[in-house]
């Protein structure tokens, strides 16, 4: 076994994570937003490699669903019809990655869509929508952390730095930024914007609003770090050497702010993830069909739906393994850089 | 002559979900049966069940009613409390038959040349305070239905050829209305027409007060009604209480007065969802306008109730294009999507990739009807039964738009662009409303079809209000799928939307002249159904009108869903129509068929 350092440890789980969802094209069967009409709210199906007689098959396989007679929603696997699971398949295009073209997909079949995690109303494959969906939320958040974290560090470091009227100037700003209720002002916003927003141009808004909202905590914490950190001796020295204010920010003052940086980027990057998902839920995100985490869950909104279709739950939980992963990153990296300036800001959200 | 048959009025609303209730009341066709009257009260006779005396009846209304007044109620709420179950009107369109039948009047002659209509009213008739009714509360209600000062919402309705009708006294239980012009629809002009107590109104009436008057916060004594109940209590934001109308003027074939039942309760549920949520628990007695998948909930497990699916109501959902002129403030983008949309053979190729039948299943779980006109399967005799069905067929779809010019790219991965003949990719968006789900589901499903044909279409769901302010009045928009539903069944009631001047005339609203010519053929159709005195002339016009919106798909037709209810397995005569209000149409006669089940309440 390799001794890693802890953090390094989190981020080879982070690295793994990020490269399922980016590789989305190809570990998805299907387009997600191809739409199987004789198909909406199929339960997901059991993989077998045992059939119904007993008989076993070194080949995973699935039976069809078929609806139960006088039922629009009731599936069940009808088990004349065993559909062995192909690996390797040629189907829908897609661009690894963004640019690769491909028709490679892990695995597939032939004379009924396999659906591992059920499909929603339309008869699409949840599966494949959740693994495209995070590639839409996760970049928001990434997006939107490094965003803030632009803004917070510039910001912080300013005031910090500068100190007296600026830094209250500043400060207050930042205080009004958590002060404002940003999901009504959303709203607003949204009122004023064209009608029709593409996907691209509703990715790149709700981005730029996550990152434009958040910079006031980071901010705050850089301008504490460079407060103390300007007033240590070495940076005294510096200045009476004659360094510049650049040089010294550059130079002395931020390199002693990369620990808090890092380890709020970590903490920053599921919450905007959050954020993404809470925005689509209220129809503010990404419009149909492309999926994003939050836009998947907004059919949970029907009553109907809560009671009838467990399997819609599923995309709530795609976050799960994100949050923890970034999370114990986050807190790795404090241990490990032994910094003890850092708040641990986890948990609370405005969103 | 005396012709039985009838017409209703008001103006009908978009849907959203947001559908207006009607008159409402009565109930079976008029049987043979005579009045058994004891005293010199002449009855209406319902049949149906014998039912049980007592009880209290609970419902849910999605909102709390705005007022009580039957002049001035416009929403939903108010109107099915107020003409559902407190107020009764001359002539009362039956939800069931969709045919007129005698209500407050007993009978009516209609003169030869159908200007003139003599109703005669019922003897003995009283109100909920006992007061009796004479020719004088008829003439005090119409009077105060037609003053400008009062801005009744159905005065519109009771204007026929350009003028007001014109009420005369004749004796006590006498009055003859005289029409302008003939008017095909007859005496379906009465229904929702609420008779008002001219001795508790007359006095707020010369005091010019009379729209403000009768807010839900009324003390009993000063509201009085003609329905099967009258008002007992108001909790604000809990629940409104009416209580049963000892001088109701309808009995049952035994000679009982109805209604059955003490007490009628709303209580006031603002979500769909919470209101199947209250029916499931059993806190409320029955349950309509629900959605095929709170349908399908209720009807997995039910726990001492029934669903019921009624068919298809008529409410009718469409996507159409905006159809305005351009005008000097159109952006030059708009300008150009419009000449494709100008284009009947786009519109055809359109409505040709729609699949209904997905839409059918996905939105209504197969609880709804695909449409190819306004008329739906549920209305009973104005369907015209030549329109042609089409099924979906992406290839009459490509041939359309190749002889209107359009013509393919191949795209970079496969997929080919829809171009128009100055090469220019065809997109647009569709508006829905975002309070109704079922909408913007369709609205998806369209999108999908037309992505097939090389069409980028996104889905925009707005508020309903800025929808309708975008439809009628800016005309900012591609397209947009809305429904309409239908008080009645007879298609005067449409007026505003298929006479070019209307204002819910959707794809281009108040035209000073018709813009093309079978809109102006439309004009002339409606103008003549309307006046011709014959049904069948009438259906022949309107046959014609239909087959016109085939051709020219300005609104490319949908589905219709099916009317949805369900109720407590101890009520009794629950038979829902396809007519506003869907259950409470026949309130007078609902009864509890357990009385340990009234008890216990």
């Amino acid at each position: 076994m390799i001794h890693l350092r802890g953090w390094k440890r989190w981020l080879i789980v982070l690295i793994a994570l990020h490269g399922t969802i980016a590789c989305a094209g190809f570990l998805a069967p299907y387009d997600p937003a191809e739409q199987d009409r004789e198909r909406p709210y199929s339960p997901p199906m059991r993989i077998h490699l045992v059939d119904s007689q007993q008989r076993f098959h070194l080949r995973p396989f699935f039976y069809a669903q078929r609806l139960r007679p006088g039922s629009f929603d009731q599936f069940e696997e009808s088990i004349d019809q065993r559909i062995p699971l192909h690996f390797f398949v040629t189907g829908a295009r897609y661009h690894l990655l963004g640019f690769a073209p491909s028709r490679i997909h892990l695995f597939g079949a032939e004379g009924s869509r396999i659906y591992l995690l059920g499909s929603d109303g339309y008869g699409r494959d949840q599966f494949s929508r959740i693994l495209y969906g995070g590639q839409i939320s996760l970049l928001a958040g990434l997006f939107g952390a490094a965003l803030t974290m632009f803004l917070g560090v510039l910001i912080g470091a300013a005031a910090g730095y500068y100190g007296g009227w600026r830094d209250a100037l500043l400060m207050r700003v930042a205080e009004l930024f958590v002060a404002l209720p940003w999901l009504y002002l959303l709203f607003a916003l949204r009122a004023f914007l064209p009608l029709a927003v593409s996907p691209v141009q509703a990715f790149f808004l709700i981005t730029l609003v996550i990152g434009a909202v958040g910079w006031a905590r980071p901010a705050r914490l850089v301008r504490g770090v460079v407060l103390s950190a300007r007033e240590r001796d070495f940076v005294r020295a510096a200045r009476g050497f004659g360094a510049t204010d650049g040089y010294l920010l550059r130079r002395h003052i931020l390199p002693e702010t990369a620990s808090v940086i890092l380890t709020q980027a970590a903490i920053l990057v599921p919450q905007f993830v959050l954020a993404e998902m809470t925005l689509s839920f209220l129809g503010l995100g990404v419009p149909e069909p492309v999926p994003s985490w939050g836009n998947l869950l907004a059919s949970l909104q029907q009553y109907s739906v809560l009671v009838s279709y467990w399997w819609m739950y599923i995309p709530a939980l795609a976050i799960v393994p994100f949050f923890l992963g970034y999370l114990g990153f986050a807190s790795a990296l404090q241990q490990d850089l032994g910094t003890e300036k850092i708040e641990t800001a986890s948990g609370e959200s405005r969103w | 002559m005396v012709r039985m048959a009838s017409f209703a009025t008001f103006g009908k609303w978009f849907g959203c979900g947001l559908l207006v209730a009607t008159a409402a009341l009565v109930s079976r066709p008029a049987g043979g049966l005579p009045p058994q009257t004891s005293s010199s009260e002449e009855r209406f006779t319902l049949p149906g069940d014998i039912g049980k005396p007592g009880g209290r009846l609970v419902v849910a209304l999605r909102a709390e009613p705005k007022t009580l007044n039957p002049l001035t109620s416009a929403d939903a709420p108010s109107r099915e409390v107020i003409l559902g179950a407190m107020q009764a009107d001359l002539i009362h369109i039956n939800r069931a038959t969709q045919l007129t039948e005698s209500a407050l009047a007993k009978s009516w002659q209609v003169s030869m040349d159908g200007l003139q209509y003599t109703l005669t009213l019922r003897r003995g008739l009283r109100f909920s305070d006992g007061q009796p009714v004479d020719a004088d509360d008829i003439l005090f209600t119409f009077r105060v239905y037609l003053d400008e000062n009062v801005h009744a919402t159905q005065r519109d309705q009771l204007i026929v050829g350009g003028k007001p009708i014109a009420v005369r006294k004749v004796d006590a239980q006498t009055v003859i209305f005289q029409l302008a012009k003939t008017y095909g629809a007859g005496e379906r002009l009465f229904d929702g027409v609420a008779i008002l107590p001219r001795h508790l109104l007359e006095k707020t009436y010369a005091e010019g007060k009379l729209s403000q008057a009768w807010s839900l916060a009324t003390p009993e004594n000063q509201w009085a009604g003609l329905g099967p109940f009258r008002l007992k209590e108001y909790v604000s934001g809990q629940k409104l209480v009416l209580e049963r109308n000892p001088y109701y003027w309808k009995q049952d074939v035994k000679g009982n007065r109805l209604p059955y039942v003490d007490e009628l309760a709303f209580l006031f549920v603002p979500s769909a969802d919470a209101q199947v949520l209250r029916f499931q628990s059993g806190e409320t007695d029955l349950i309509s306008r629900l959605g095929a998948e709170n349908f399908s909930v209720l009807s997995r497990q039910p726990r001492g109730f029934t669903m019921s699916d009624v068919g298809p109501g008529l409410e009718y959902n469409f996507l159409f294009f905006n159809l305005n002129e351009p005008w000097e403030k159109t952006s030059p983008d708009l300008t150009r999507k419009m000449k494709w949309f100008r284009e009947v053979k786009f519109r055809q190729a359109i409505s040709a990739a729609i699949d209904r039948d997905a839409i059918v299943r996905l939105v209504y779980q197969g609880r709804g009807a695909a449409l190819w006109g306004p008329v739906t399967p549920g209305n009973l005799r104005w369907a015209n039964a030549t329109i042609p069905h089409p099924a979906r067929s992406l290839e009459k779809a490509r041939a359309l738009l190749k002889e209107a010019g359009f013509t393919w790219t191949a795209g970079s991965n496969g997929d080919s662009a829809l171009l128009d003949s100055d090469a220019k990719a065809v997109e647009f968006s569709i508006l829905t409303s975002s309070s109704n789900a079922d909408r913007t589901k369709m609205a998806t499903l369209i999108q999908d079809d037309l992505k097939q044909l090389g069409i980028r279409v996104q889905v925009v769901p707005i508020e309903f209000r800025s929808l309708i302010d975008r439809v009628t009045q800016t005309k900012e928009y591609d397209a947009c799928v809305l429904g309409l539903v239908s008080f009645d069944a007879d298609p005067t009631p449409d007026l505003n939307v298929w006479l070019s001047r209307g204002g819910t005339h959707l794809w281009n609203p108040s035209q000073p002249h018709p813009a093309t010519a079978w809109e102006a053929e439309i004009d002339n159709l409606m103008q003549e159904q309307l006046v011709a005195p014959k049904y069948e002339q009438r259906k022949k016009a309107f046959d014609r009108v239909q087959h016109i919106l085939a051709e020219n798909q300005p609104m490319i037709f949908l589905s219709s869903p099916d009317i949805l209810a369900g109720a407590k397995n101890s009520i009794g005569n629950f038979h829902p129509a396809v007519l506003e209000p869907y259950v409470l149409w026949n309130v007078e006669q609902l009864y509890f068929k357990d009385a340990g089940e009234n008890a216990r309440r």
